[in-house]
């Protein structure tokens, strides 16, 4: 076990490129409870002195997100609750309390786990994540990030900075909801965030970002084909839900059935898509 | 491996070599010799650990020793002893068995600090990451609220 607490970025990276096998340490809320497992031979990198990587900022097209970013820094930070309203809403239901003021965006992602909370947004906004080493940095946009369960691209060498959010155009539906065993502290069943831009017959943008209906965090790209391809209204449920299903993998577990997760997506794109068939439903931004 | 630690518990000094992944939690406890911040789950689920670092509500169990260099750790011995909340919580109910009243305090507390006259709803998030098995919410939140001045019982 050993522990190293570079001062800057340069250092933290020249450390990552000599000693690949280094586990960058964020936030810790996911690190410290696995850390009697037999990973606990770890060697770590806090990234705690990299205070560069911490904070929101705008950018000419949209809201860059330092790595180190805390869940209660990104909830309550006045552009991401103007611009990005769903990524507002998942941040503030991730855990509760004392673990969004340690939990970041970058350690929620990289993570990596099927069912974590800000994924949903940060698909149906189509970010992108700057991943640097000591040779340079890359952009990957985050609907490519992870090739399978729990795994991630990010190379050996190679540590998450920043993630750039593009700004939606006004009038955009802004949709996140999360279904859990209670409103705090669950580790979702099915959670939905989407970005809505248009009308049926002429949209302009429609992504739906799932959690927890399949080995990874998921953009469903055939239910937006079927709807942006439509030209006569929204398809109706039945064919929503077909299409739904080529895109999810939802199975059983500890936590809720694959039935039950079916359902319920269905059910949350259908209050997605709301405004559209005047059921009602409700906004993040709301 | 060690690393060398020097922060304030409850304003006090503390200087050590530690073991950089031993949790807040074990210090406080054992070294420190401040045993109301209880161990529940041991996962950041319960709340039962929570302490202030810097302020900030956090559960002590998820955090390792070598981040909270330098820093500020308010425990619950570290609160005033005329803090409203504890005449508040032993007058409307809001303790049983004890376990899990140190972290509703410190919860409480840290939501008191940012927020002095909170309504029900805010109480309601700011305790969201606190378990109680025994006594129920009822008492707590009107313990809360009895501590901001807003009666209750």
């Amino acid at each position: 076990m050993s522990w190293h607490a570079p001062r800057n970025l340069d250092e933290a990276l020249a450390l990552l490129a000599e000693r690949p096998g280094l586990v960058p340490f964020a936030g810790g809320t996911d690190l410290m409870v696995g850390r009697q497992t037999p990973a606990c031979g770890r060697q770590y990198l806090s990234l705690a002195r990299l205070t560069v990587l911490r904070g929101v900022r705008e950018t000419a097209s949209g809201v860059a997100i330092g790595a180190l970013t805390t869940m209660t820094e990104i909830g309550c930070h006045p552009y991401v609750c103007r611009d990005l309203p769903a990524l507002a809403a998942s941040a503030r239901a991730t855990g509760a309390i004392a673990i969004q003021n340690r939990a970041t965006l970058a350690g929620n992602i990289m993570n990596g786990s099927p069912a974590a909370d800000n994924p949903p947004a940060l698909l149906a906004y189509g970010a992108e994540v700057v991943l640097m080493s000591a040779a340079g940095s890359r952009r990957v946009p985050y609907e490519d990030f992870h090739g399978g369960y729990k795994q991630t691209v990010c190379r050996p060498g190679e540590i998450l900075t920043e993630i750039l959010v593009p700004v939606p155009p006004p009038g955009a539906r802004h949709y996140f909801r999360k279904v859990g065993a209670r409103r705090a502290q669950a580790i979702s069943k099915v959670s939905l965030a989407a970005l809505l831009v248009g009308r049926p017959g002429s949209w302009e943008c429609v992504r739906f970002g799932f959690a927890s209906v399949a080995p990874i965090p998921i953009l469903a790209r055939t239910l937006a084909v079927a709807i942006t391809g439509s030209d006569r209204g929204l398809p109706d449920d039945a064919e929503l839900a077909i299409a739904l299903s080529r895109d999810i993998m939802p199975r059983d577990d500890i936590r809720s059935t694959a039935d039950y997760r079916r359902r319920v997506a269905m059910n949350l794109v259908r209050e997605a898509l709301a405004p559209w068939t005047r059921q009602g439903g409700s906004n993040a931004s709301a | 491996m060690t690393v060398s630690c020097r922060f304030t518990v409850n304003g006090s000094p503390v200087y050590g070599h530690f073991a950089p992944m031993r949790r807040l939690l074990d210090v406080v406890r054992a070294e420190c010799g401040l045993t109301a911040t209880k161990e529940g789950c041991g996962e950041g689920e319960c709340g039962s650990c929570a302490v202030l670092l810097d302020g900030a509500l956090v559960n002590s169990c998820l955090v390792p020793i070598a981040e909270v260099d330098g820093r500020e750790v308010t425990t619950l011995e570290g609160l005033r002893t005329d803090d409203p909340l504890f005449a508040a919580f032993a007058a409307s109910g809001g303790t049983q068995c004890g376990i899990c009243t140190p972290g509703m305090i410190m919860a409480a507390r840290a939501l008191l600090n940012d927020c002095p006259h909170p309504d029900l709803s805010e109480i309601r998030r700011a305790l969201s990451g606190n378990l109680c098995r025994c006594t129920g919410y009822t008492g707590i939140y009107a313990a809360i609220r009895a501590a901001a001045g807003q009666g209750g019982e």
